[in-house]
This record gives structure tokens, C-alpha cells and sequence, in this order.
């Protein structure tokens, strides 16, 4: 049998690879974290242990290169992380109050997770999109633009059917001017 | 209106463009197969074409590009290195995204050029995590530059060689700064380092390294196809070029723009971005990112986005990431909020740094719930001495700026709040 915690053939394969792109094992840590971060939903002790054996790194340095980085879970978290974006533009665009409104919704306060172990509520610092904020981010890849409470409501009820919201482009914003300029040139 | 007849070529309106036949058929690694074939285009000739471009850095100093570039040493045969800054996470800044999703082989073409012009070995794309998403794309797209030929070794059949690599982030801003960049990719915890030596003399694992922004390197190709001379020509003199403007907050049209630099702030606001949402006046403008200090309304007249005109009027050009505040907004809360992010972000390595970000928030804190002492704004200003120039990187000038100049800026907002409130406030219990 398989031990519990142990990265398959393939994955070692992946490994070396990552290895290979680098001149020293060390800096191979953070793709390998998250690679078993992917793997295993979160970093736990035994995960720490298996990532630092298998690029003979202390366990020690391991989790505190883990734990310096937010998007590295350190502790058990829900099937859907939210990262709700409170920061400037965010936040003058009434992200707060969609915090609070997430909270009651969910019926957890900032940073905990639901007793069914769905939803781990969030916020965060600026996620690079503010110009269609307010913004949020599930399982630290899919952004959710120009949230309202009504947009979020629908999201949690997707999400709770298990329904992940689709990659959304951010169009390049039309310029009306550029019209007139041709039309008198 | 010479801006209006400008036509985008950071982020050209060309259906997928992300596609490399696409990028190809409208003169994509043109200027790269150029450089490298053509013999007259030696690397010191790159360099030189891109310092007489006058080419800024976008990351946020604007330091000159060619010029940094000409900091590297003779090769010695051993690695040297190119890192890609692109992780992005100053507050109001979103721009460099659109160039990974639309146009992702022109930072391809720019790094490529960039390699050859400072003999790189190796390039590493630092993207920071949250745009997973991106991060998948820009791969596809490097995927398809390196099965053309374009990434590897014989670049076009030359003798230029290099590796490309994305090295993904996992959230901490500090990473975008140069020497925490390099830490991270290093495997390490993001702590800046103690400069000099400079990433030219000891960079990534101790190698001569040059470090740019992704907006800064997408300008390449374009100086390369059309020439310095032409590049020098756009937008203001002393910071040429085209620009990425990322306008949010209370704005009817917010997104990317770009346009030439030295834009007055006035036509971005409210011919670019369609006005102030709700027909409300305005009331701040910070021009470039959460660091710069903000200007009141009646400061941005005639104001241009480019370094001089800017400092002139006391702030900074940043990353032109410019967020646009209405009249209602809580100038103490939105101060708050920005000291909350610096003191999360600090490294902790530098005391001033440390605990400074964590002063400015408490008292914030107070004034914002209405516990503040008029005494408290001198003090704000007494920590921001404390922290500005003392520290191993620029982070706690960052956080030390935009509360130096919104406080005196909107003191009378900050007096008004720390004024004793009229109603008896019962004693509060100690939490
Ligand atoms: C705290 C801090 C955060 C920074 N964050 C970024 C960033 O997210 N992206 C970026 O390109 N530059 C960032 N910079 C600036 C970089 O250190 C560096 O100057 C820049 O990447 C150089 O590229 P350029 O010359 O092309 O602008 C940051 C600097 C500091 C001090
Ligand atoms: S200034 Fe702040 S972020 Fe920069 S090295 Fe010092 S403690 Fe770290
Ligand atoms: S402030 Fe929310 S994405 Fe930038």
C-alpha cells in the first residue's frame, strides 16, 4: 500500500524537472510547495516533512518559507477559499461591507471556515484587478469582477453546487474618442 | 488633440493576438529576428538605441532602462541572469496583467531582447500567484515561442542562446521588491537585502542580474521596430513613451488605458475614464499606486502624468495606477486602510519598518473611531520621520509617504475627527 503522505512516480518526475530549472535544490521549494499544496489541500506537518525530505531541506526552513507567504495554507481551510479584496480601490467601492455581508451569509466571521468545511472566508490585500472591483479570489486562482451583494449570493449558491465560475477576461475598456478623431482627420 | 489620434501598441484592439501566427502576421519577433541576425546590432548598440529612447522603468522608480542596463558587467563566461518583475501588487495598479492576457508574446519578444542586449543565460518570469489563471496563458504563449524556435538554445538560428522560465509567487507584495524578488526565487523567505552590492554586481544566486518590470520590457520591441528616435517623440519629454494607465475607484469607465505619457490628469478623469460615477465632484486623485501621496482637487490643475510634473506638484508617477476618489469618501478610513496594508506587508526586518507601519495604524485606528487627540496628527507625522530613508528598502518610505501628505493635505478632515465629541462618551471598557 501507498504511504498516506508521498508524491507519486510522476510526480518526482515533475520534480526533477522543477529541479532542473534552477542551480540550486532550494529554489525549487516554493513550485514544489505548491504543488503539494495542490495535492494535498493544505500544508500540514506531514506535508512540510515530505516536501523538505524531498529536497533534503530542514523542515524548519520549509515551514517558515510556507508561513511567510499567504497564499500557502499553514492550517486546514474549506473546499472554497474566498479572498475577498478589501484594499483602496476595493474597499472605496464598498468591498467592507460585502465582507460583512459574506460573514452574515455564511454565518463565520473573517478568517474562519463553515462548520461543513465549504467556505473560508477571507480578506485580502490588493489582487491586481481593481479596476473591476470589487473583486474576489476562489481557491487562489479564479477572480470573481464587479461583485455586489446579489453577485455574491448567486456565487455561493453556485459554489454550493459545486459549480466553479468560468476564466472572465477583463475587456480592454473602449475609447469613444478615437472615432471622432478618425472622423475629422 | 494629439491623444486622441494615438493608436494602442502595448495592447493593440487585434483579435487574439495572444496566438503567436497572429502576433507574427502583424510583425511580432520581427525586431527580435533583427537584432539577432542583423550584425550591426551588436548588444552595446541595444543598449545604446534603448538609452538614446529615454525609456523609463514602469515598475514604479522609473529609473532609466538602458542605463541599468549598461550596469552589468563584462560576461565571464559564468550564469548571468534576467528577472521579469511582474508581481504586481501595488494597491490601484492592474496593468500589467492586460499585457500577460492580450499581448503576451510582446513581453516575450521585449525580455528576449532584453537577455541579448545583458548576455543573459537565463530569464525567470516572476508572476505572483493570485493570476493563476494568467500564469496558465503566459505558459501556453511561452510554449508556443519556444516550439518556433524563439526560446532555447540557436535562438533564429543564431548563436544566441537562452532559458525562459515563470517562476510563480504566493502572495506577499514585498516580493515585487528587486532583492526580495530575487530571495523568493531563491526558495527563500522575501527579506529585500541590504544594498550595495547591486543586483548587476550580485544578483540571483549571487550572479550579475538585471531586473525589469513586465511593462518596462514590452516597450522593447516597439523601440527596436520603430526606432528611438520615434519612441523619444511620444508623450512627455523627459518620460517618453507609451503608457499603461490603470484608472479605478470612482470613475464611470475604469480599466487600462493606454495612451502617451504626460496625459493631464483632468482628460484622464474625465474624458478618458467618462467622469466621477454619479456626477459627484471629485475629491482626491492618487496619481500611481497606493504609495504616492494623493492630490486634492484643486491641486490637479495642468497637472501631466510624467516624473517632473508630478513631483513638481508633490507626489509621484509610481506604476500609473491612478485611483480616483469622489466627495463622500472617508479620507481617514482610505488612509487607514493603506497603512493596514504596509504593516502587513512589511518583511519585519527593519524596526523603523516594523513597528512604525504598526504605530501609523493604531493611532489610524483611533482617530478613524473617533477616539483620536488632535495631538495624534503631529504624531503621525513625528513616526513618518522616523521611518522615511532609515530602512533597507523602500516599503516604509511607501507607507510613510501617503500618510505624510494625506494628513497634511485633508488635515482639516483629520482635525475634525479628532475633535472631543459633544455627547458624553461613556468610559469604554479595555478590550
Ligand atoms: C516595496 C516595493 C514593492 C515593489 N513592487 C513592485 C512590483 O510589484 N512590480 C514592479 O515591477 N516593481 C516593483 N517594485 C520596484 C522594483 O523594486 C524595481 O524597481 C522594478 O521592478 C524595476 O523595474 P523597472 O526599472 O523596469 O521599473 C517595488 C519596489 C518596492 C520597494
Ligand atoms: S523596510 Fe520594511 S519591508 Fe523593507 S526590508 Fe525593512 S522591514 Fe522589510
Ligand atoms: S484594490 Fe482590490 S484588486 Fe486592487
Amino acid at each position: 500500500m501507498e504511504p498516506e503522505y508521498a508524491f507519486t512516480a510522476e510526480e518526482l518526475a515533475r520534480i526533477a524537472e522543477i529541479r532542473r530549472r534552477y542551480p540550486t535544490a532550494r529554489a525549487a521549494l516554493m513550485p514544489v510547495l505548491w504543488m503539494a499544496q495542490e495535492k494535498f489541500g493544505w500544508l500540514s506537518r506531514e506535508v512540510i516533512e515530505l516536501v523538505a525530505q524531498t529536497l533534503s531541506l530542514n523542515p524548519a526552513e520549509v515551514y517558515g518559507v510556507a508561513t511567510f507567504y499567504t497564499m500557502y495554507h499553514t492550517q486546514a481551510c474549506g473546499r472554497y477559499v474566498l479572498d475577498l479584496c478589501t484594499c483602496l480601490s476595493c474597499q472605496v467601492l464598498g468591498a467592507e461591507d460585502l465582507l460583512r455581508h459574506l460573514e452574515e451569509r455564511l454565518g463565520v466571521r473573517d478568517g474562519q471556515t463553515t462548520p461543513d468545511g465549504l467556505f473560508t472566508v477571507r480578506h485580502t490585500e490588493c489582487l491586481g484587478a481593481c479596476g473591476s472591483g470589487p473583486v474576489l479570489m476562489i481557491n487562489n486562482r479564479r477572480y470573481v469582477h464587479r461583485l455586489s451583494q446579489e453577485r455574491l449570493d448567486q456565487l455561493i449558491e453556485e459554489l454550493r453546487q459545486g459549480r466553479m465560475p468560468e476564466f472572465a477576461s477583463i475587456p480592454l475598456p473602449e475609447r469613444p474618442w478615437e472615432q471622432e478623431a478618425s472622423s475629422d482627420s | 488633440m494629439e491623444w486622441k489620434r494615438y493608436r494602442a501598441l502595448l495592447l493593440p484592439p487585434i483579435p487574439n493576438l495572444r496566438d503567436i501566427s497572429v502576433y507574427e502576421a502583424h510583425g511580432g519577433y520581427e525586431a527580435l529576428r533583427r537584432v539577432l541576425t542583423d550584425p550591426a546590432w551588436s548588444p552595446e548598440r541595444l543598449i545604446e538605441e534603448v538609452k538614446a529612447s529615454g525609456l523609463r522603468g514602469r515598475g514604479g522608480a522609473g529609473f532609466a532602462t538602458g542605463l541599468k542596463w549598461s550596469f552589468m558587467p563584462p560576461p565571464d563566461g559564468r550564469p548571468r541572469y534576467l528577472c521579469v518583475n511582474g508581481d504586481e501588487s501595488e494597491p490601484g495598479t492592474f496593468k500589467d496583467r492586460q499585457i500577460l492576457e492580450y499581448n503576451p508574446h510582446l513581453l516575450i519578444e521585449g525580455a528576449l531582447l532584453a537577455a541579448y542586449a545583458i548576455r543573459a543565460s537565463a530569464i525567470y518570469v516572476y508572476i505572483r500567484g493570485e493570476y493563476a489563471d494568467w500564469i496558465d496563458r503566459f505558459e501556453e504563449a511561452l510554449e508556443q515561442a519556444r516550439a518556433r524556435g524563439y526560446v532555447g538554445a540557436r535562438i533564429c538560428d543564431t548563436d544566441f542562446g537562452v532559458a525562459f522560465y515563470v517562476h510563480k509567487g504566493a502572495g506577499a507584495y514585498i516580493c515585487g521588491e528587486e532583492s526580495a524578488l530575487m530571495e523568493s526565487i531563491e526558495g527563500k523567505r522575501a527579506y529585500p537585502r541590504q544594498k550595495p552590492p547591486f543586483p548587476a554586481q550580485r544578483g540571483l544566486w549571487g550572479r550579475p542580474t538585471t531586473i525589469n518590470n513586465v511593462e518596462t520590457l514590452a516597450n522593447v520591441p516597439l523601440i527596436v521596430r520603430h526606432g528611438a528616435q520615434w519612441y523619444s517623440r511620444i508623450g512627455a519629454p523627459k518620460h517618453p513613451g507609451p503608457i499603461l494607465y490603470g484608472i479605478s475607484g470612482h470613475v464611470n469607465r475604469p480599466g487600462v488605458y493606454e495612451l502617451p505619457s504626460g496625459m493631464p490628469i483632468e482628460t484622464l478623469i474625465y474624458e478618458i475614464a467618462g467622469g466621477v460615477r454619479g456626477g459627484k465632484r471629485l475629491k482626491a486623485v492618487i496619481p500611481g499606486g497606493s504609495s504616492t501621496p494623493p492630490l486634492r482637487a484643486d491641486q490637479i490643475a495642468g497637472i501631466t502624468m510624467d516624473a517632473e510634473s508630478l513631483r513638481a506638484a508633490g507626489s509621484m508617477m509610481g506604476t500609473a495606477g491612478m485611483v480616483v476618489l469622489d466627495e463622500d469618501t472617508d479620507m481617514v478610513r482610505v488612509l487607514l486602510r493603506i497603512a493596514e496594508f504596509y504593516h502587513h506587508e512589511s518583511c519585519g526586518q527593519c524596526t523603523p519598518c516594523r513597528e512604525g507601519t504598526g504605530w501609523l495604524v493604531k493611532i489610524l485606528r483611533r482617530i478613524a473611531q473617533g477616539e483620536g487627540k488632535p495631538s495624534d496628527l503631529d504624531l503621525l507625522l513625528q513616526i513618518c520621520d522616523q521611518m522615511e530613508g532609515r530602512t533597507i528598502c523602500a516599503l516604509a518610505d511607501a507607507a510613510a509617504w501617503p500618510v505624510r501628505h494625506t494628513v497634511q493635505r485633508f488635515r482639516e478632515e483629520f482635525e475634525a475627527r479628532c475633535r472631543p465629541s459633544l455627547v458624553a462618551v461613556p468610559e469604554t471598557i479595555p478590550s
